[in-house]
């Protein structure tokens, strides 16, 4: 079989699997898996910047939430449906990821951790600071009536799960697409050695303003399904905790594989819920987990399988 | 034809003067070897062609155009292909993927690709190594490779810094034969320390010293110089 069979196949069968499941699983992990899936795709949104590009943001978290506050506003105050309100979360998101890129790409290494670290702070206190519109941490509730798309309740678990296997199928399909196209082994050349891939003739900074814009539109399309299927629109979202977990996510994963995103917040969700449910000091067993790993799979649990056995994974 | 040439071409680091008022010129379809002791500015000359470092001061043209604020991804565009003295290969990538990265910017499609690459390591004779990590390879087999990511560019003019450092003496050997090969479609510019080299391959001889150019003739020319010699002995 060849490489790229191979690799439709166990990506299909992710998919299907996915599918799958909604019709096994009890309503506790039912709702859980819904929510990993759509976590999932801002992982794989964070990935394309830093698994692929090498660029490490730690404000991802203002990708994130324009896209969640583009649809929150929109819906809440402008009256939007749910599709308008979508397009102006991605829009947000854009709009948000172009500017931050054009800024915070004319550093580098520590200097753009720190950059859209800051970045995402400001984020974060704006949607305080505009609390008249945004409602601050008590956030804004969408209501039933807000979450009907195309006649279909958002609100209903079965019709919850499609649409986050949907957005899930969406962007795991898309940054497949991306990395095996010449375009993401160019992010990858980069990621290894940028001064080489300058010398072979690619505008580095065009295709690192391009993974950005990729990157913060994947993670603000998800902050915006996030808040119709879950309802919620809040500033948490928005704060630091938001920029960590997906780094988190994809280092235990994999950075640089398309798996290794989901694996990770599957892993690190039932990691807190299930060590929650034993004890209180859940984080220290989470952090724990985190520190093995760390040290035993370095590249992460999809990175260790490609090191190890699937050297052609994606 | 002048292919390439430079006026007053500078560049001083922290007040060491590493390339000073440079006049070069390389007419069209040869082969020219750019030789001096070690720490003579001609990693640094090089650099400042292809825009990978910034001049302090003077002109680069290429092709009779002025291309001194050109960023070295427009240069390359252009038609310049670099390889580099301290191997800087992708490590981690298979050396197909490697050498595939330098020829998608002139050919698309998976087959067209696949013809190119493996047309280059098969020039360089690491065909057979396609599919094995960069990062694996010895050093002269990584300078082998980075040659190859040159040849893949099908460039109009090939600079290559010192490519022969590491290699064994049947590589060389089939190294002065592949210059021989591509000087027929290309301008090469070569630093070398290997005097064989230097003299079998290359048409003219530019000496630098002290970021200046101190001689330029046939090879013959330039080894029966006694300033060249004085210099290469410590002396000049
Ligand atoms: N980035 C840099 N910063 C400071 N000094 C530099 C830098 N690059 C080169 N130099 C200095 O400039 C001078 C010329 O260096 P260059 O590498 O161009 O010489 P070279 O002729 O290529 O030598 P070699 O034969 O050893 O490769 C040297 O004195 C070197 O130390
Ligand atoms: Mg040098």
């Amino acid at each position: 079989m060849s490489d790229r069979a191979k690799t439709l196949l166990l990506h299909g069968g992710v998919l299907v699997l996915l599918f799958a499941l909604q019709f096994v699983l009890p309503a506790y992990h039912h709702g859980n898996l819904a929510r990993i899936m759509v976590l999932a795709s801002f992982a794989i949104g964070y990935n394309v910047m830093f698994g692929y590009a090498g660029l490490l943001s730690l404000g991802h978290a203002l990708f994130f939430a324009a896209g969640m506050y583009g649809l929150g506003l929109a819906v809440a105050h402008g009256g939007a449906d749910p599709v308008s309100g979508l397009l102006a979360g991605i829009a947000a998101a854009l709009a948000v990821s172009v500017a931050v890129g054009l800024l915070a790409l004319r550093t580098s290494g520590v200097a753009f951790m720190i950059v859209t670290l800051m970045f995402a702070q400001v984020g974060y206190l704006a949607v305080l600071y505009f609390g008249t519109y945004t409602r601050g941490d008590e956030g804004i509730v969408l209501q039933q009536a807000q979450r009907v798309l195309w006649g279909i309740d958002l609100t209903q678990p079965g019709a919850r799960y499609f649409a986050a296997l949907l957005l899930f199928a969406v962007c795991l399909l898309a940054t497949l697409g991306l990395v095996r196209a010449p375009f993401g082994k160019v992010l990858i050349a980069i990621r290894e050695n940028e001064e080489r891939a300058r010398m072979l003739g690619y505008d580095v900074f065009r295709y690192k303003l391009a993974a950005v814009v990729i990157s913060g539109v994947l993670s603000g399309l998800a902050g915006a399904v996030y808040g119709l299927l879950f309802g919620f629109v809040g500033a948490t979202f928005a704060s630091v905790q938001y920029s960590i977990f997906p780094l988190l996510w994809v280092l235990l994963g994999g950075a640089g594989t398309v798996l290794g995103p989901f694996v990770g917040t599957l892993f690190m969700f039932y990691l807190i819920d299930l060590s929650s449910a034993v004890t209180s000091a859940y984080m220290l067993v989470a952090g724990v987990a985190l520190v093995l790993l760390t040290l035993f799979a370095p590249q992460g649990l999809v990175g260790e399988i490609r090191n190890r056995i699937w050297r052609w994974l994606p | 034809m002048t292919l390439l040439s430079t006026r007053g071409l500078s560049k001083s680091f922290a007040g060491l003067q590493a390339v000073h008022e440079v006049d070069f010129d390389l007419p069209k379809g040869e082969v020219r070897a750019l030789i001096g002791p070690n720490g003579a500015g001609k990693t640094t000359f090089v650099g400042l062609l292809c825009g990978r470092i910034a001049p302090s001061s003077g002109q680069v043209f290429f092709d009779g155009r002025d291309i001194s604020h050109l960023p070295a991804h427009k240069r390359i565009g252009l038609g310049m292909a670099y390889t580099f003295q301290i191997t800087s290969v992708f490590g981690r990538l298979s050396l197909f993927e490697n050498v595939a990265l330098a020829a998608r910017r002139r050919v698309q499609g998976t087959a067209a690709v696949r013809a190119e690459v493996m047309g280059a390591l098969a020039k360089v004779g690491l065909a057979g190594a396609a599919e094995r990590a960069a990062g694996d390879l010895s050093y002269g087999h990584q300078r082998l490779l980075e040659i190859a990511m040159g040849l893949a560019q099908a460039p109009r003019l090939l600079i290559l810094d010192e490519p022969t450092q590491g290699l064994s003496d049947a590589e060389i050997t089939g190294f002065k034969a592949l210059i021989r090969e591509l000087s027929a479609t290309t301008t090469i510019l070569l630093i070398e320390h290997n005097m064989s080299v230097v003299m079998e391959v290359a048409d003219q001889v530019t000496v630098l010293n002290f970021g200046e150019i101190l001689a330029e003739g046939t090879p013959e020319e330039m080894h029966a110089n006694a300033q060249v010699q004085a210099a290469y002995l410590g002396t000049g």
